[in-house]
């Protein structure tokens, strides 16, 4: 109990500190920044080497926070924070299914390409390969294939859009780590299985698919993060709007006259990859039996 | 030999013979060329019977034990278990087995390790449980039949996987040094409740080890082998009066038994290793 308040106590310290840098750069760095080769009159020339610290660039921690108890855009908006909280429960609405989808895709490739050694050999690369493709490019691609299925009569709202654009981040990391985590049991386990003359489906279920939870667990939670990520860039790059990506461009755009205001999607985007990550820990609890014989970290 | 010739036929009578290897070969082929690991080996193995494979390093007996389990394949002769071809003695779960590593599921109870290849095969679970409870008991491990394994100590662990080949009663053991990563004391304690359970369930047993007493406390034979090739070089009848105790450790016959199993294993391959 006492290295779980220990934890907390680290975590709430890393928070702090972050802010008191910011706070004293802030104070302490050069209002307009350090710039050196910039040619007078010519704006954006130059290399800047020490970032500006006034309140349009980097506004005071207290004002980001204030902000957030401010109307969204004045007159009779609900408060910032509100506006967040309902943008990041929509597009983490969105990450979720674009989480399921890759965890079902990831899940599925892994099984194909580990009964079939012809299949590990033709696929591993491509999915490897796919990863590089960046999503920018991507995105519109898929965006417009759905706009396509929709004119033709099938419905296929933008979030789906969305969702699939954040699947194609979300199942890389479980296709590998259901890979290695079906290959994981020890020989001699395989082996007490082949004694028991039962199937591969069997052997799958009772032995490959428990051993595979300690592998399956992080590349869980790293397909979480990635399907927020990937939530948050698609929605950007097709233009829908209801979610965080959106909100974060439009108060950007605002920047000079609200500088406060983008931090309240940011903070919003961290919350958000917060409880995509907690929600697998909450999972792992659920499977630590599966997890025996793991170093606890 | 011949006493046991009539020993096994009269268990013959019974249930016949549990193992019969003829002439049985194993070449592993590898890119350095053909690895042969064992060559011409004959031996059966009667129902009911103990015998143990001792030998050093690559003389094939954990292959040999592979090979009745069809965990590989022979590459030649006739290897029979229960008068059946090594595979559908497998598929009929003729056998039980155990291996050096207790090689239990880490995320099941000791009672869910034990009763695994139950659930596989399809048993209720009411008479699963009974089942589980009658052998936890045998093993003395009812206080623990909820742990993990990772709360077991290796012996508790190894009496497990014991438990585990014996769940479907069967007629014949095969035991790949189970007690071979443990200590001393608990080994012996081990090998003699390993002689207990041998006599109680009357399977045959298949038991390799590299440790000349513990094949002499153990068993009715000991087959003696020796590397390149894996062949058998000796069988040596045990013959032992009365029940395997520790009483039985400190009797003139065994230290008499274990002498005889280390002339034939050091003798033979030195004057082999002179010969080349």
């Amino acid at each position: 109990m006492s290295r779980r308040a220990q934890a907390w106590l680290w975590g709430i310290l890393g928070v702090l500190a972050v802010i008191v840098i910011w706070e004293l750069y802030k104070f302490l760095g050069p209002s307009e920044g350090f710039v050196v080769g910039a040619i007078p009159g010519e704006t954006g020339s130059g290399v800047m080497l020490l970032p500006r610290t006034n309140d349009r660039a980097m506004p005071h921690v207290w004002d980001m926070v204030a902000r957030l108890f401010a109307s969204t855009s004045g007159g009779s908006t609900p408060p910032l924070w509100v506006s967040v909280v309902s943008a990041a429960a929509v597009t983490l609405g969105i990450a979720a299914v674009g989480w399921l989808i890759g965890v079902i895709v990831g899940f599925a490739l892994a099984l194909v390409m580990h009964r079939f050694k012809l299949a590990e050999w033709g696929l591993l690369p491509w999915i490897v390969v796919s990863q590089t493709v960046p999503l920018i490019a991507f995105a519109p691609l898929v965006a417009s294939i759905g706009n396509q299925i929709d004119r033709g009569g099938t419905p296929f709202p933008e979030w789906l859009s969305v969702a699939i654009i954040a699947s194609y981040l979300a199942f890389f990391p479980v296709a590998i780590g259901a890979l290695r985590g079906l290959g994981s049991p020890d020989r001699n386990h395989e082996d007490l299985f082949r004694t028991y003359g039962v199937g591969a489906l069997p052997t799958l279920i009772k032995l490959r698919l428990p051993a595979a939870v300690p592998h399956l667990l992080p590349a869980l939670r790293l397909a979480a993060a990635n399907a927020v990520v990937g939530a948050v860039v698609a929605e950007v790059s097709i233009g829908m709007r209801g979610g965080i990506g959106r909100m974060l461009i439009q108060l950007a755009g605002q920047g000079s006259s609200d500088p406060a205001a983008v931090w309240g999607p940011t903070f919003g985007a961290v919350a958000m990859g917060l409880v995509a990550a907690g929600s697998i820990a909450f999972l792992g609890a659920g499977l630590k039996n599966y997890r025996r014989g793991e170093v606890v970290a | 030999m011949s006493a046991h010739d009539s020993g096994a036929a009269s268990s013959g009578e019974q249930g016949g013979v549990a193992v019969r290897a003829v002439d049985v070969g194993k070449v592993f082929p590898t890119k350095a060329g053909d690895v042969v690991a064992l060559s011409g080996v004959d031996l059966d193995v009667a129902a009911g019977e103990f015998v143990s494979l001792i030998g050093p390093s690559g003389c094939g007996k954990s292959t040999l034990m592979r090979l009745i389990a069809d965990l590989d394949p022979a590459t030649s002769g006739v290897l029979e278990v229960f008068g059946k071809p090594p595979q559908r003695a497998r598929l009929d779960q003729d056998y039980g087995i155990a291996f050096q590593q207790a090689g239990l599921l880490p995320w099941r109870t000791v009672g869910q390790n034990i009763g695994l290849p139950l659930e596989l095969h399809g048993v209720a679970k009411a008479a699963r449980i009974d089942r589980i409870r009658e052998l936890v008991e045998l093993v003395g491990l009812t206080d623990f039949v909820d742990r993990y394994p990772d709360q077991l100590s290796g012996g508790m662990q190894q009496r497990v996987a014991i438990a585990r080949s014996l769940a479907e009663r069967p007629r014949l053991l095969l035991m790949d040094e189970p007690f071979g990563a443990l200590d001393e004391m608990t080994r012996e304690h081990l090998q003699g409740e390993l002689a207990r359970l041998a006599a109680e369930t009357q399977a045959a047993v298949v038991f390799v080890t590299h440790s000349i007493p513990e094949a002499v406390f153990l068993s009715d034979r000991v087959v003696v082998m020796s590397p390149r090739p894996g062949r058998i070089t000796d069988i040596i009848d045990v013959d032992l009066p009365g029940p395997r105790d520790a009483s039985l450790r400190e009797s003139p016959e065994y230290f008499h038994r274990v002498t005889a199993v280390r002339e034939a294993l050091h003798g033979t391959p030195v004057e082999r290793a002179n010969e080349r």
